[in-house]
């Protein structure tokens, strides 16, 4: 029976990891970037839910939409400033190291405002928790809305990829910028529409985050956010099943090492089974390799 | 009055003069011909004029409208198409999607249809595949998808860029006379290539490319009679 909560445990954080990865891979796979500081976007979302909902006291559900709203805008604003700039810049490299001055930057931000005590994270989670196995299992109501909402996030943005004409232009900018700005696509907007779903998939993550395990430091989103860009990798990144199907992987082999093995090693094996997957297919479970025909 | 005009256009890569002062006018249902070496600015000037870069001097008009400054993706709509050297279709898109993307600027569905019919008439090969994946298209099949692709956004001009490039002597041919049709049906047509003879065949005019300057203009059964044109690209 133990096997079993812990396997719920490990998909619940799974979908956290998937839900912050979607986001990963949604901006690499459109705007062939990594976007190290969108870890740190959840945390911003924390903090706003924290304002809104304890500190002045309004309904859980304002704080999300307030998240949801600050960190759209905040995602669209980085973007623009400090990422499209280096759009051309001749190595793929200065947007990366961007990327990761952004991430400290922003931690140093929260750090100025909020300090580095702790802040303790109300639920803003209202389903009911679920017996099952005669007592035995209980799940708690965040691990169900973390996995209900994560499954219907990745639902709707392949939906909106595969029907809509902004997602069809966003394949299309994925895969040539210049042809696609020739078909009348305007690239930067779709680059911009782009970071504005990942920012505002990471508030959502923040809020659910948050929920289950119910601490708010300046940190909070820095390693579910490697961890999620480690799902994404592992997953075939700029894939969006794929981030969802690394993302519970990673989630499921954490939580099960940390109960079988050891929870010391359980992040060394979480990185050691990526590196291995990686050694034994370099795109990652459901990534494509690109054949083109001269 | 001309449809398209480019005057005194100048175009630096960083400190490199590509494009040394250059003026050009396409008229309404002409096909204009750009001929000339590798490195001429044969490629530069489309990709100015149809703003995928922007050029240091000079100004470009199309149909009255100052296109200078004006972004690629708002060019589209004014009724310019350009069929990419390389074709880069988006080689993960099906025929059909790729076809569609063509139509992004336009909104009425009953007018897509029909210019998607109309492609397919003429390409009735991108019909049969119109499932498949782009990539897997051979050159020839990618370089009509390109073609269709622009005419998906039904132009009044249509700017194409060595469209024979590596292509097989056969498609070469159905190229050729598939840039004849489109002109007959009334789109104007400006054509870069360095197959000059096979691109004089089918132009009205030409205008002869030299290290980023124009060096000879005329009308194009008179340059294929040039001696220097004959000696420089026509292999005589």
């Amino acid at each position: 029976m133990s096997f079993i909560s812990y396997l719920i445990n490990g998909i619940s954080l799974g979908s956290l990891y998937a839900l912050i990865a979607l986001g990963y891979t949604m901006v690499y796979g459109i705007a062939k970037m990594l976007n190290f500081a969108h870890g740190d976007i959840i945390m911003v979302g924390g903090f706003s839910i924290f304002i809104v909902s304890t500190t002045l006291g309004l309904p859980p559900l304002l704080g999300i939409l307030a998240a949801v709203v600050i960190c759209t805008a905040l995602g669209m604003t980085i973007e623009k400033i400090a990422y499209k700039p280096l759009r051309k810049a001749a190595s793929p490299l200065a947007v990366l190291i961007t990327a990761i001055g952004v991430s400290y930057l922003l931690q140093n931000v929260a750090l100025l405002i909020f300090g580095a005590n702790t802040k303790l994270f109300t639920s803003v989670v209202t389903v009911p928790p679920v017996t099952m196995g005669e007592g035995q299992i209980t799940i708690s109501g965040e691990t169900i809305a973390t996995i209900v909402v994560s499954i219907i996030i990745m639902i709707c943005l392949m939906l909106f990829i595969k029907k809509s004409k902004a997602g069809q232009a966003m394949l299309a900018v994925s895969e040539d910028k210049g042809a696609a700005e020739l078909m009348g696509i305007n690239v930067n907007a779709t680059i911009s529409l782009t970071f504005a779903i990942g920012s505002a998939l990471a508030a959502i993550a923040g809020a659910l985050l948050c929920s289950a395990y119910p601490t708010l430091t300046p940190y909070t989103g820095a390693m579910p956010g490697i961890k999620a860009f480690v799902a994404a990798v592992f997953g075939g990144i700029g894939s969006i099943p794929g981030a969802f199907i690394g993302g519970i992987l990673l989630g499921v082999i954490e939580n099960l090492s940390k109960a079988y093995i050891s929870s010391q090693m359980a992040d060394a094996i979480v990185f050691g089974v990526l590196i291995l997957v990686l050694l034994v297919k370099p795109t990652g479970i459901l990534g494509k390799k690109i054949n083109e025909k001269v | 009055m001309a449809m398209l005009e480019i005057k005194d256009l100048e175009v630096h890569y960083g400190v490199i003069k590509a494009i040394k002062g250059i003026s050009f006018e396409v008229n309404q249902g002409e096909v204009i011909a750009l001929i000339g070496a590798n490195g001429a600015g044969k490629t530069t000037i489309l990709h100015t004029v149809t703003g995928l870069i922007n050029g240091t001097a000079g100004k470009i008009t199309f149909n009255d409208t100052d296109i200078t400054k004006m972004p690629a993706h708002k060019i589209v709509s004014l009724g310019m198409a350009h069929v990419p050297e390389g074709r880069r279709v988006f080689s993960q898109l099906t025929v059909l999607q790729n076809l569609k993307m063509g139509a992004y600027t336009r909104k009425d569905k009953k007018e897509i249809e029909d210019t998607l019919q109309m492609v397919y008439k003429r390409f009735p090969r991108l019909e049969e595949r119109k499932n498949q994946v782009a990539g897997t298209l051979s050159g020839g099949e990618q370089q009509m998808l390109a073609m269709g692709r622009a005419l998906m956004s039904h132009p009044k001009i249509i700017l194409m860029d060595e469209p024979s490039m590596g292509l097989s002597p056969i498609f070469v041919e159905e190229i050729f006379s598939i840039i004849r049709d489109i002109s007959a049906s009334g789109t104007t047509v400006l054509l870069v290539e360095q197959n000059a003879k096979k691109a004089l065949s089918i132009a009205n005019r030409a205008y002869v490319l030299e290290t980023g300057k124009i060096a000879l203009e005329g009308n194009a059964d008179l340059l294929m009679n040039n001696e220097s044109v004959k000696k420089a690209y026509l292999g005589e």
